[in-house]
C-alpha cells in the first residue's frame, strides 16, 4: 500500500535532488525504507521527521552513500544528484561525500586541532596551498557562527570546545568543502537551549548557499525550521509537503496524531 | 596524481590483506615442516620400538613412552599447583581485593609471565632443589616435583590474567542481585559469580596447562633428565625427563636426517598436536563469549 | 553468625593465595640483585668472557640479544600490525576470519622449542640461512606476532567508530582513514603491544638453541648471517654446561637479562598509563 505523495508547490525552484522508488533492507532486517519518491528543493530547508527507526536517518545516510559502510542487503531505485544517479558503478563516490556534507547526532571532533578539523577534508582532496586553507577556515567559521569564539585560538585541540561549539565546529567542517548539500542528522540533540538555536538561525542563512536535508530532534524543531517537510513512518513516505502546509493542515491522519503528540 | 594514490591505497590494502591471513599460512608452514621432518620416523623406528618405554637413541632405542610420561607427570603437577592459586588469586583480585591492592598485584602477576623461563630454571638448579633435596630427604632435588612447581608459577599468570577476565565480565547485576537475596558476598562467588564465569575459567585452566605441557627451558634445567617411564606416584619425586626438554637437549647433537633426528621432529609433532587440540578446544568454549576470544591471546 | 565466620575464612585463605603467588616474585628479583649486583661493572657489561667463561664479561651476549630482538621487531612489527589492521579494519565476519582467528590462537599456543624446530627445518636448512641470527629472528618473529597481532587489534578497535564515520564522510578513503586518523589514535597501544611481545622474544631460549644461539663466540657477530651469543642461552650455559663456574658471574648474568626484560615491561606500562591518561575520548 503505497500512499500517494503530492509533490510540493515548487513553482520554479530547482530540484537538488530525486529520490526515485528507493527501498533498502539491511542483512540484520532492522530498519528498511519501501519505495520512497521524493523531491528535494535546492537552497531550501526540507525536513525528514518521525519517530525513531522510521528510516530518515538510512535515507539520509544513503545520500552521501556513508551507507556503504553498512551491512545492505537489497536496494532498489534510484537517487539523482543534480540528474545523475549517485548509485552508478562509474559515479566517484568520494566527490559525492566532497559535494554532500554531513553532520552527526553526537558532535564527534576528530582528536586534532581546530585548524586540522577544518582542514582534514581539504588536504585529503589534495588542496594544500595555505592561503585556500585559511581562506576556507575563516569562512566556514563564519557561516557556522563559531568565527568569534575560536578565531584566536585555531590550534587548541577541538575537543577543550563545548559541546555546543564542537557541533558548530563539525558544521564548519562540512561547510570548509564547500559542499552542496549538508546533512544534519539530529544536530542538536545533545545540546542546550541556546545552542541549539544558534545552530538553527545558522541553517537559516545557511540555506542562501545550501541545499539543506535536516532530520530534527523533535516535531517542534522541524515545525520551526522546515520550509519542506517529509512525514516517515515505519520505512515508509507518509506525506510530504510545504512546511507550513503540512505542520498546520496534515492530509493524512498519521501525520495529524503523530503532530498532535498522539504517539512517538 | 588522483589514479597514483589509488594505486597506492590498491597496494596497501592488498598488502595489508595478506598479512592477515599470515598466521593461517604460519601454522600451516609449521605443521607442514612438522610432518616433513617427523613423518620418516614411522618407515624408519619400529613401531613397538617406538612405543617402548626405553629411550636410549644412541643405540637406537627410540621409545616415547617415558618422556610422554615425563611430560604428564610434570604438567600434573604444575595444574594441581597452578589452578588452585591461579583461580585463588583471580578471584582476590576481580571480587575481593581493594583498589590499591589490585593496582600492585596485577602488574606484579604479569611480571611473572614476563620473566625468561631460563631464569627461574637457573634459580631452580641453584636455590630450589638443594632446598627441596635436604628438605624432602631425597637423592637428588633435580626432579619432577622440582619442574612441577616451576613449572606452576609459569602457567599462573596466564591462569590468572584469563580467569580474572572472564570473571570481570559477569555483568556487575548477577552480584547485585544475589546479595540483595540476603548471600554474603562469599556465597556470590561460589554460587553466582564462579558459574557464571565458568566458560572462561575452563579456558584460563586449559590454557594454563597447555602452558605447561610446552614449557622448555625451566624443565629442561630442573627435572633430572632421566627418561624413566613414570609408573607410580613415586616417580613425582625422582628425575624425569619431558617431550620438550628431550627436543631441546638432543637436537642439537643429531645428525640433520638421521632416525634420531626425524624422531625428535616426530616428538615435536605430537606436541604440536597436543597445543592444536588444547586451544581449539579452548577457543571452542571461548567463541561463543566473543569478546573474550580476544582477550585469550594478550 | 556462622556464614560470616565462612566468609571470614574463605577471603582469608584467598588473600593468603594470593600473597603465595606473588611474595615469591618479588624475593625471586630482590634475591637476584643483592646476589648478581656485586659483580655489575662495566668491566662486566662490556668485556668478553675468557678463561672458558668463567671470568670477565657479557658484552657479546648483551649485544646479540640486542641483534635478536631488533631483527625479531623488523620482521614481526610491520606483519603483526598490518594483521591487526586487517583484522580491525577490513575483515568482516565470516569462516575465513573465524580460521585466521583460530590461527592466531594455535601460533600463540604452540610451545616454543617446537618454533625452534620449525625455525631449524625451514630458515636453517630449507631456505640454507644457517644458524645465524637472520634464522633465529625469523623464527621469534612468527612467535611474537600472536601477541603483537592481539593487542594490536585490540588497540585499533578501541579507536572510535564515529572517528571513521566523519572521516569517511568528508571524502576520506579507507586507507587514508586509517593512516591518519585510526593508526595515530592506537599507537600507544600498539607500541605497548610491541614491547611486550618483544620482552618475551628477548627473554626466550629454546627457539634459538638450534636456529642461531652459539655457544661462545670470540668476537661480536658481523653480518645477520653470523650464529651468535644471547643472554638466556648464555645464561642457561653457565648455570648447566660450564663445570666450577663462579657463582656470582651466573647471578650478575641474571640480573641483567631480567633488566632488559623488565625494563622493556616498565617502558610498556610506562606508554599505557601516559596514553590513558591523555586520551581524549
Amino acid at each position: 500500500m503505497s500512499v500517494l505523495v503530492p509533490a510540493p508547490a515548487a513553482s520554479g525552484r530547482t530540484m537538488k535532488i530525486q529520490i526515485e522508488n528507493f527501498s533498502l533492507q539491511y542483512q540484520d532486517g532492522t530498519e528498511t525504507l519501501r519505495n520512497i519518491n521524493l523531491e528535494i528543493v535546492a537552497n531550501a530547508v526540507t525536513v525528514l521527521f518521525g519517530p525513531a527507526g522510521g528510516g530518515k536517518s538510512s535515507l539520509l545516510r544513503c545520500l552521501n552513500r556513508l551507507n556503504d559502510l553498512a551491512d545492505v542487503q537489497n536496494r532498489s531505485g534510484r537517487i539523482l544528484l543534480d540528474g545523475q544517479d549517485i548509485f552508478d558503478p562509474k559515479a566517484d563516490v568520494i566527490g559525492l561525500r566532497r559535494k554532500v556534507g554531513m553532520v552527526f547526532a553526537r558532535p564527534v571532533v576528530l582528536p586534532m586541532s581546530i585548524r586540522q578539523n577544518l582542514t582534514y577534508g581539504l588536504e585529503l582532496a589534495g588542496e594544500n596551498r595555505k592561503s585556500r586553507l585559511d581562506e576556507a577556515i575563516s569562512r566556514s567559521l563564519k557561516q557556522a557562527a563559531l568565527w568569534e569564539e575560536v578565531h584566536d585560538r585555531l590550534d587548541d585541540p577541538a575537543i577543550a570546545l563545548s559541546g555546543g561549539q564542537q557541533q558548530r565546529l563539525c558544521l564548519a567542517r562540512s561547510l570548509a568543502l564547500q559542499p552542496d548539500v549538508i546533512l544534519l542528522d539530529e544536530p542538536t540533540s545533545g545540546l542546550d537551549p541556546i545552542s541549539t538555536g544558534k545552530v538553527e538561525a545558522s541553517l537559516q542563512e545557511l540555506k542562501k548557499d545550501y541545499t539543506i536535508i535536516l532530520v530534527p530532534h523533535s516535531v517542534q524543531q522541524a515545525a520551526r525550521t522546515a520550509d519542506y517537510a517529509a512525514f516517515f513512518l515505519q520505512g515508509e513516505l507518509i506525506e510530504f509537503g510545504d512546511g507550513k502546509t503540512l505542520f498546520t493542515t496534515p492530509k493524512q491522519k498519521k501525520t495529524e496524531d503523530y503532530i498532535t503528540g498522539r504517539f512517538g | 596524481m588522483e589514479k597514483n594514490l589509488s594505486l597506492g591505497e590498491f597496494i596497501i590494502t592488498r598488502l595489508v590483506k595478506a598479512s592477515g591471513y599470515s598466521a593461517i599460512v604460519f601454522v600451516t608452514l609449521i605443521f607442514y615442516f612438522l610432518l616433513r621432518e617427523g613423518l620418516p620416523t614411522l618407515g624408519e623406528v619400529e613401531l613397538e620400538n617406538l612405543l617402548s618405554t626405553r629411550w636410549y637413541p644412541i643405540e637406537s632405542y627410540f621409545g616415547i613412552l617415558p618422556l610422554i610420561s615425563g611430560s604428564l607427570i610434570v604438567t600434573i603437577g604444575a595444574a594441581l599447583i597452578a589452578v588452585p592459586f591461579g583461580l585463588g588469586t583471580a578471584i582476590f583480585i576481580a571480587e575481593i581485593a581493594p583498589r590499591w591492592a589490585r593496582e600492585i598485584l596485577k602488574p606484579l602477576v604479569e611480571l611473572l609471565g614476563g620473566l625468561p623461563s631460563v631464569v627461574l630454571g637457573f634459580l631452580g638448579i641453584l636455590v630450589l632443589s638443594p632446598n627441596l633435596r635436604i628438605l624432602l630427604n631425597l637423592p637428588t632435588g633435580l626432579t619432577a616435583f622440582t619442574g612441577s612447581l616451576l613449572l606452576g608459577a609459569i602457567a599462573v599468570p596466564t591462569v590468572v590474567s584469563i580467569a580474572e577476565d572472564a570473571l570481570d565480565s559477569v555483568p556487575r547485576s548477577y552480584r547485585d542481585a544475589a546479595l540483595a537475596l540476603g548471600a554474603t558476598r562469599w556465597q556470590t562467588i561460589w554460587r553466582v559469580t564462579l558459574p557464571a564465569a565458568r566458560s572462561g575459567v575452563l579456558t584460563a585452566i586449559m590454557l594454563g596447562v597447555g602452558r605447561a605441557i610446552g614449557e622448555t627451558m625451566t624443565v629442561m634445567m630442573v627435572t633430572g633428565n632421566a627418561p624413566v617411564l613414570a609408573t607410580s606416584l613415586s616417580a613425582l619425586f625422582s628425575p624425569v625427563r619431558t617431550m620438550t626438554a628431550t627436543i631441546a637437549a638432543e637436537m642439537g647433537e643429531v645428525a640433520s636426517g638421521s632416525i634420531h633426528y626425524h624422531t625428535l621432529f616426530f616428538i615435536g609433532m605430537v606436541l604440536f598436536i597436543i597445543s592444536l587440540a588444547v586451544n581449539i578446544t579452548a577457543s571452542s568454549v571461548v567463541f561463543r563469549q566473543k569478546k573474550r576470544a580476544e582477550r585469550v591471546l594478550s | 553468625m556462622n556464614r560470616n565466620l565462612v566468609q571470614r575464612l574463605g577471603f582469608g585463605l584467598l588473600s593468603f593465595m594470593a600473597l603465595l603467588t606473588v611474595l615469591p616474585i618479588i624475593l625471586v628479583i630482590i634475591f637476584i640483585v643483592v646476589q648478581g649486583g656485586s659483580v655489575i661493572s662495566v668491566e662486566f657489561i662490556t668485556g668478553f668472557p675468557f678463561g672458558g667463561m668463567r671470568s670477565g664479561g657479557i658484552w657479546p651476549a648483551i649485544v646479540g640479544t640486542f641483534y635478536l630482538t631488533l631483527g625479531t621487531a623488523i620482521f614481526s612489527v610491520p606483519l603483526g600490525v598490518a594483521a591487526a589492521i586487517y583484522l580491525s579494519e577490513y575483515a568482516s565476519d565470516n569462516g575465513l576470519t573465524r580460521l585466521i582467528r583460530l590461527a592466531i590462537i594455535n601460533l600463540s599456543g604452540i610451545p616454543s622449542v617446537v618454533y625452534g624446530l620449525f625455525g631449524l627445518g625451514l630458515f636453517v636448512f630449507f631456505l640454507q640461512f644457517g644458524t645465524s641470527i637472520l634464522s633465529a629472528s625469523l623464527t621469534l618473529s612468527i612467535m611474537t606476532l600472536p601477541v603483537i597481532i592481539s593487542t594490536s587489534e585490540e588497540a585499533l578497535r578501541a579507536v572510535p567508530q564515529a572517528f571513521r564515520t566523519v572521516s569517511i564522510s568528508v571524502g576520506a578513503t579507507r586507507w587514508q582513514t586509517i593512516r591518519r586518523i585510526v593508526l595515530p589514535e592506537a599507537l600507544p597501544g600498539i607500541i605497548t603491544g610491541v614491547i611486550l611481545g618483544l620482552e618475551r622474544a628477548a627473554g626466550e631460549t629454546a627457539p634459538i638453541l638450534f636456529t642461531g644461539a652459539a655457544f661462545f663466540l670470540p668476537r661480536l657477530p658481523g653480518s645477520p648471517f653470523d650464529a651468535t651469543m644471547a643472554l638466556p642461552y648464555h645464561l642457561f650455559v653457565i648455570s648447566t654446561q660450564v663445570p666450577e663456574m663462579p657463582i656470582q658471574i651466573q647471578y650478575g648474568t641474571a640480573l641483567v637479562l631480567i633488566t632488559f626484560v623488565l625494563a622493556m615491561n616498565l617502558i610498556a606500562n610506562y606508554v599505557r598509563s601516559r596514553a590513558r591518561a591523555r586520551r581524549q575520548w
